[in-house]
């Protein structure tokens, strides 16, 4: 049988290598890609008409799994190009010298998309569309359970929305932590955790994929998602009863593509770049099924009419200006915070969360001055922060995630630090609103 | 003499290659990857740090801890599940036995994602059950909160492994033993407390442990919970997360193999020194006792209710396949075959590579599965038992890990032309091969216990060789514990992803698991998604029946023969 199974191999690698030898054409361009079929399908459709004799092999991987992917296979690589959302992870790729630079020669395309640059600075990829982040919900539970339509991020954080909000964490979505980022630097380093861990203090789930977070609100097991707009789009393109809002200070994330390095086809990549910024590539995101910002301004000329458009929209603006380099000096230690702080301490964050709900709804009936000091200090043990901005960029602590030499401690360490001193302050807390409670009733 | 001496060097020379297939395809790109667990990031050197540091960190030690509690939760769970159907169905005359064994079959053929969003759609805290629950009553039950959830759905999912084990035992054990007991005046609860259920117990411990270690080690249930402080999950996480190069992650997988072979080696423990070989296999099984109409009723009203509970999920995934749109409501809003339309074009080929590989892996694995089974229990060779564990600790390895293993062993291999070893289709089969040959093995392990190996040494004082024992003995009458292996791991090979997905490289080689997660990453893809699960729970569903049917016959032929 062994015998048999070691010539079955033999006689099946034989053939595959005589079909190998058979496609070997230079027109096959090969992708690694987060997008789904609903994105690339079309894309690749007008690809391939576009610049006869290409075709787009596209290979379907989440953003992880496809850096990884790359990572493990660079001595023989085989793809072309990588495609996906998330500028965190071409970050990443960059550092790992995985990407080869350049720059497209297309014309006409905006320098930032609302405060984020369009392009990597150093060249090494470039985005060829834009999406925003908001609040999406399903109307059937918000109707079923009586709660509000929310309009902005603090909404979130107000009693009603309780135990009905979902976001995906930072640390496994690349788009969801740049929200953060945005957040942190928005409000600082302190104001800017206090807002999160209110909104934090009413969620229901932090997925583990960011899909993960529209899938719970189409089905209806979740009210409310903290999402990129497209995800929302399309979920109504497919007819589910969801609502979207892009907040008032939103911020815009660019989608982007980057040639890998000893790219087999380098020149079938490089078009496949032209072809995104192209303007036929660019009217190709306005379908339904992709529904993704253009980069060039003229596109929105042919966009329906309540297309959202950030060379005119206010909201889509911006406030401040986004700091790329101090969002990366920072990338892992904010995910990391954000773990170890929230998502592996949400049963006693929530718990302390929901008495503070009860004090307000009790104060708003009969003030108590000493019951609502309390409730400010239990709000101050939750907001409280293990690191500071400055130690959080600093080279003791990025050591102790990248194992350089100059880590104070190993970053599990620092993880045990963090979680011990989240689970303490929220205990506190959670004692401190109960005092509150007691008082105010 | 002489004999003897080829006997065990061709003995030896099986152990060498199953050791070697194990070493390239198992232990060598698992290795390349778990070693990290024994380094100290940017350092080179080898420490045990890194296990301190999981001794020290709460959220792993509350991990474990949850994680134990689930597995032998779920074991106790899925046992209440399986012992009914498994000895109702091997015991009593039954009509319809080969329909339940089948039906109870499926719930191990859960496709992922879809199965996931199915789950919730019926048992989630807005789900139909609960939707009507409160519309009724005012009330909700949380079958999918935290850890109890977990329990409830792998309970529901991984119950077939202790049905089907623990089936093939009963229908082995010698007809004789139980009327003997009969006519020593034993029946009814105590016929099966004393006699029937010890003899099938190889059976039981086979599933039982399978179940234990796949509940430790699975991710998929835990995250579509999103409960994370089990041990798997933390791996899962911390593995796949970009720019974190940590080592707990393979700190916490080096945990799971330990916990993987500790398992396997209890249960071998539990058996030891306890024979529950019995000589006469012609009789089939135990004898089939007509139920009265009373015990009928009863057998029957048991046997739907748990067929209803472990299918609602199929059911859920069939209803959303046709769904036009299901949200927040007890049933979807309207019907169409536009799903199905969707993906008839693309999934041909899924198909074609679905029972391609499947068929392949399960192959391979009852080959193996039961060369070592063989090779553990009747043979003396030093070291033995270490390619039991090895095979085991498979059911360990995380399926990014395997994956990732065999980027890293086998894409540097280059091929002729140029294309890297680990681009071939075929390594795919290996991959998926690897990560079932566990439950073949476990399989052909309960079957062999079974025999007596006295029928074997007749045999060989006959005059027949080693070999010639081995094809007409021992084979024959392993058949139906190699067939449940088979099915086993040909199912669940169906619907495999975590490995696959890293190690496809071209839509033409993908299989239906793959399509189907590209699919679910969409809105849209929702009801086709659905609609592409069905197809591979009716495919595997044909297969097993197929399985069945010839288990039946072959058992009616031989039992004909004597």
């Amino acid at each position: 049988m062994i015998r048999l199974f070691t010539l079955a191999v033999g006689l099946t690698l034989a053939l595959v290598l005589a079909a190998g030898a058979a496609f070997a054409q230079t027109g096959k361009v090969t992708v690694v890609t987060s997008f789904s079929k609903d994105v690339t399908d079309p894309l690749k459709k007008a690809f391939e008409k576009a610049v006869p004799g290409a075709t787009l092999e596209v290979q379907n991987r989440n953003t992880n799994a496809g850096v990884k992917f790359l990572e493990e296979t660079k001595a023989n690589n085989q793809v072309d190009l990588f495609w996906a959302s998330a500028p965190d992870a071409f970050e990443v790729l960059k550092g790992k010298k995985l990407l080869s630079p350049y720059k497209p020669k297309a014309t006409g395309i905006a320098e930032k998309v609302g405060s984020y640059p369009v392009n990597d600075r150093d060249g090494f990829y470039s985005g060829f569309a834009a999406s925003g982040y908001g609040i999406m919900w399903n109307e059937r539970y918000v109707k079923a359970n009586k709660l509000p339509t929310p309009k902005e991020w603090q909404d979130l954080a107000t009693a009603p929305y309780f135990d009905h909000v979902s976001i995906s964490a930072p640390s496994r979505s690349g788009t969801t932590h740049l929200t953060i980022e945005t957040i942190l630097q928005g409000e600082g380093w302190d104001k800017g955790w206090r807002t999160t861990k209110e909104i934090s203090g009413n969620l229901r789930q932090v997925t583990d994929r960011s899909f993960g977070v529209p899938e719970a609100v189409n089905s209806g097991q979740v009210g409310y998602g903290i999402v990129i707009d497209f995800f929302a789009f399309s979920s109504q393109g497919a007819g589910f009863p969801v609502k979207f809002v892009y907040p008032s200070v939103t911020t815009l994330v660019p989608a982007n593509v980057g040639i890998v390095a000893n790219a087999p086809n380098k020149a079938g990549a490089e078009a496949f770049i032209e072809f995104l910024l192209s303007p036929v590539g660019q009217e190709a995101l306005l379908e339904p099924t992709i529904r993704r910002l253009p980069i060039r301004q003229e596109t929105y000329a042919k966009a329906p009419a309540d297309y959202p458009n950030p060379f005119k929209d206010k909201n889509l603006h911006g406030l401040l200006t986004f700091n790329a380099e101090l969002s990366e000096s920072r990338n892992a230690a904010v995910d990391t915070l954000f773990d170890q702080l929230i998502t592996f301490q949400l049963e006693p964050l929530k718990a302390a969360t929901k008495v503070l709900h009860e004090v307000d709804a009790a104060l708003a009936k009969k003030d108590n001055a000493q019951a609502r000091a309390l409730a400010k200090e239990a709000r101050d043990l939750i907001a409280a922060m293990p690191i500071t901005a400055a130690q959080a960029a600093s080279p003791e602590i990025r050591a102790a995630f990248t194992g350089g030499k100059e880590k104070s401690a190993r970053q599990a360490e620092l993880e045990q630090q963090w979680a011990a001193f989240a689970k303490e302050k929220y205990a506190a807390a959670k004692a401190k609103a109960d005092e509150a409670l007691k008082l105010a009733r | 003499m002489a004999l003897a001496g080829t006997r065990s060097a061709g003995q030896a020379t099986l152990a060498l290659a199953i050791a070697l297939f194990l070493g390239v395809f198992l232990v060598v790109p698992v290795a390349t990857v778990v070693y990290v667990a024994f380094t100290e990031k940017g350092g080179g050197g080898l420490t045990l740090v890194n296990f301190l540091d999981f001794a020290r960190t709460d959220l792993f030690v509350r991990s474990f801890w949850n994680s134990v509690y689930v597995s032998a939760m779920t074991v106790v769970w899925a046992s209440a599940l399986a012992l009914p159907l498994a000895y109702l169905t091997t015991r009593f005359e039954f009509r319809g036995a080969m329909l339940v064994q089948t039906l109870g079959f499926l719930p191990l053929v859960m496709p992922p994602f879809v199965g996931a969003v199915a789950m919730q759609l019926l048992f989630g805290r807005n789900g139909s059950v609960n939707l009507l629950l409160d519309e009724w009553l005012g009330i909700k039950i949380g079958f999918m909160e935290g850890l109890n959830g977990v329990i409830f759905l792998q309970a529901i999912h991984y119950f077939p492994f202790i049905l089907v084990n623990l089936s093939a035992a009963l229908r082995n054990i010698d007809r004789a033993m139980e009327e003997a007991a009969q006519n020593l005046g034993s029946h009814g609860l105590r016929l099966f407390r004393r006699i029937a259920l010890p003899l099938a117990l190889p059976g039981f411990i086979a599933g039982a442990s399978l179940v234990f270690v796949k509940v430790f080690d699975d991710v998929a249930t835990p995250l579509l919970l999103n409960v994370k402080e089990m041990l798997a999950p933390q791996a899962y996480l911390r593995i796949t997360s970009i720019g974190i190069d940590d080592p707990m992650g393979y700190v916490i997988s080096v945990v799971l193999i330990g916990v993987a072979v500790a398992t396997m080696w209890a249960s071998a423990l539990v058996l030891k020194g306890k024979d529950y070989a019995t000589t006469q296999r012609g009789g089939g099984g135990l004898a089939r006792r007509k139920l009265k109409p009373r015990e009928s009723a009863l057998a029957y009203a048991v046997v739907i209710l748990i067929l209803t509970l472990v299918l609602a999920p199929h059911v859920g995934l069939l209803l959303l396949s046709f769904a036009t749109v299901w949200s927040y409501s007890p049933l979807p809003d309207g019907y169409t075959l536009a799903h199905y339309a969707r993906v008839l074009g693309d999934s041909s080929g899924y198909i074609k590579n679905t029972l391609l590989y499947s068929s392949l892996a399960a192959g391979i694995d009852v080959v193996i599965g039961g060369a070592i089974a063989y090779l553990v229990l009747r043979t003396k060779l030093p070291g033995r038992q270490w390619l039991d564990w090895a095979a085991s600790t498979a059911l360990a390895v995380p399926g990014v890990v395997l994956g990732i293993g065999y980027l890293r062993a086998f894409y540097g291999v280059k091929m002729p032309d140029g294309t890297p070893l680990a681009a071939l289709w075929i390594v795919i089969v290996l991959a998926i091969a690897i990560r079932r040959l566990p439950y073949a093995l476990r399989a052909a392990y309960a079957a062999l216990q079974q025999i007596s190996v006295s029928l074997e040494e007749a045999a060989e004082n006959l005059g027949a060789t080693k070999a010639r024992t081995v094809r007409r003995i021992v084979i024959p009458l392993m058949t139906g514990g190699l067939l449940a292996g088979f099915v086993t791991s040909f199912a669940t090979a169906a619907v495999e992803l975590s490995a696959v997905l890293i190690l496809v490289q071209s839509n033409s080689d993908a299989p239906l698991a793959y399509g189907l997660y590209v699919l679910m990453q969409t809105p849209a893809g929702r009801g086709a998604g659905a609609a592409l699960g069905v197809i591979a729970v009716v495919l595997v569903a044909i297969c097993m029946g197929l399985a069945q049917l010839a288990a039946d016959r072959s058992q009616r032929a031989r039992g004909l023969d004597i």
